[in-house]
């Protein structure tokens, strides 16, 4: 049976898994303890909670417990990452690279620090979404101190070759940050053999509570320093004070912990659910776009262009499928996703493009449900579309004077 | 967003749509907006050339549903209006009409807009004056 409205919002946050919850039930009302209360077992019932999730956290990266750091979410850990570095490497070099898709937390912390005179560089990506190695190299200086890319991107949902990047900075002896929010518990990464220095992640992107985060922090080879961003208690061996939320924690904890158990089944079904998705709506529509690379993708994600049809009025059409549009018309700034725009394929392209992206609770009759609505609905505004009609006159859109506003 | 039912009940039966003969010379017809900008309207108008009174409007229109709406709500205001009349409406009666929130405003601008260059259209193709039979 279909319960409205579908949920097919999956990049934006995940529900929370009924199991995660259970886990920190306790932590809310019994075991209330400050885990940095050393004298009484209040305390130590709180630290060994965390540490459990921190081992939680630590195996579904590959990395070790030392190296997890607690924040507030991803935009934390992203910024404590990239200013942690260009503060206490100052003396180094000044000199970041990045790429145009990345997420605003990694993007305005470093136009943040431009205005403190760093010097950062905003790789293009190619037509699939992807930066070029070779640009990369190219971009390096001897200034530079950090590279920041993506794992996995937010909207198109390709996967950067981070083993080759992460390759590059190590024989260049530079630090590798990722935002892998979107990644981690989706697919198999690792630290160890993807060459990662430090990597942002969020527990509400895994089926756990909002509000909770961490920071990978390598400790050999090299080990990586950061100038804590927030001061207060020395907490997370000073690099980010504050009372640890401890139910908040052992949520993150669980929800890796089961991402990580279910993965090969997960993403297995997920892929299975948008490829139907993706197969049912390029049959039944034309001029039907694929935004991004289907070959390094998120299981999960489908982003997809209806052409000349715009994307606010197509979710207005499907109401009752909870979505969301790079159109401009969706954004209170009325500009068209930057990421999109980064892909080259021309502004009309994003306003016309929505974003599904696939979840734990996703069933198969609710994929069937939401590709015969889209159908439907995309049909009947290309009925209302000037320039659906001026294509199969034969006009070329890109030839007409339009009168610009 | 919400929407108001106004904008709502345009968007789900949307009056009007379709094309009319942009040959025939009592056929005015104004395409507005760019693809790049997200939103592109085609607003026709058919005049009486004895009476200059609009006889018929159409639109199509690619935009969000605020757009749809404040086109759809243009043609209807159109009929029956001379085209003298049509040049005095504007954006904010749209406005008012479909209770438009702040960041639609200019999706009732393009409505006017329209409205304006499918008469200039007109004007320029009639040898009628169209102003003469006003009432
Ligand atoms: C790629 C990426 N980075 C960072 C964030 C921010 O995460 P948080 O909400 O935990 O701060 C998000 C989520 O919006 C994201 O998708
Ligand atoms: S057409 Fe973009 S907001 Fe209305």
């Amino acid at each position: 049976m279909l319960k409205f409205p579908i949920y097919l919002d999956n990049h934006a946050t995940t529900p929370m898994d009924p199991r995660v919850l259970e886990a920190m039930m306790p932590y809310f009302l019994d075991s209330f303890g400050n885990a940095a209360s050393r004298n009484h077992s209040f305390g130590w019932v709180a630290e060994e909670a965390v540490e459990k999730a921190r081992k939680q956290l630590a195996d579904v990266i590959g990395a070790n417990s030392k190296e997890i750091v607690f924040t507030s979410g991803a935009t934390e850990s992203n910024n404590l990452a990239i200013k942690g570095v260009a503060e206490m490497y100052a003396q180094k070099g000044n000199h970041i690279i990045t790429a145009a898709t990345e997420h605003k937390a990694v993007l305005d912390t470093c136009k943040r620090l431009e205005k403190h005179g760093a010097r950062v560089t905003y790789l293009p990506v190619q037509t699939n979404g992807l930066i070029d190695l070779d640009q990369l190299r190219e971009a390096i200086t001897d200034k530079t101190i950090l590279v920041s890319i993506m794992y996995g991107n937010n909207e198109i949902g390709t996967i950067q070759d981070i083993p080759a990047i992460g390759k590059i900075c190590k024989e260049k002896g530079i630090l590798l940050h990722t935002d892998a929010t979107q990644a981690v518990g989706k697919v198999p990464v690792n630290v160890i053999s993807d060459n990662i220095d430090l990597l942002s992640f969020t527990a509400h992107k895994m089926y756990g509570p909002k509000g909770v985060g961490a920071l990978y922090v390598r400790r050999k080879s090299p080990r990586v320093q950061l100038t804590a961003q927030m001061d207060g208690g020395g907490h997370e061996r000073g690099m980010r004070s504050g009372t640890l939320n401890v139910p908040g924690i052992v949520g993150f904890g669980a929800a890796a912990a089961l991402c990580q158990k279910e993965m090969a089944e997960e993403s297995a079904r997920h892929a299975f659910l948008r490829d139907k998705l993706k197969d049912k709506l390029m049959a039944e529509l034309d001029e039907t776009y694929i935004n991004g690379t289907m070959e390094h993708r998120l299981p999960h994600n489908l982003n997809i262009s209806f052409a000349y049809v715009e994307g606010e009025s197509l979710l207005m059409g499907i109401n009752d499928i909870a979505v969301s549009s790079g159109s401009a018309c969706t954004s209170a700034t009325l500009e068209p996703s930057y990421v999109l725009k980064a892909l080259g394929a021309g502004d009309d392209l994003a306003h016309s493009s929505i974003r599904f992206g696939i979840g734990r609770f996703t069933t198969e009759e609710e994929v069937d449900y939401t590709a015969a609505k889209v159908i439907d609905v995309v049909r009947k505004l290309r009925e209302l579309s000037p320039l659906y009609d001026m294509v199969k006159e034969g006009i070329d859109l890109s030839k007409v004077e339009w009168s610009a506003h | 967003m919400a929407y108001s039912d106004k904008v709502l009940d345009h968007y789900n039966n949307p009056r009007n749509v379709g094309n009319l003969d942009k040959k025939d010379p009592n056929v005015g017809t104004g395409l507005v907006g760019a693809p790049e900008c997200g939103d592109v309207m085609k607003l026709q108008i058919k005049v009486n050339p004895e009476t200059g009174v609009i006889e018929d409007a159409k639109f199509k229109t690619f935009g969000c549903g605020s757009a749809i709406a404040s086109s759809s709500l243009a043609t209807e205001m159109l009929k029956g209006k001379t085209v003298d009349e049509a040049l005095q409406i504007k954006n904010t009666l749209i406005v008012n009409e479909l209770s438009l929130p702040p960041v639609k405003i200019h999706c009732s601008v393009l409505a006017e807009d329209a409205i304006k260059a499918a008469i200039t259209d007109y004007k320029a193709k009639s040898a009628t004056p169209a102003t003469a039979q006003t009432a």
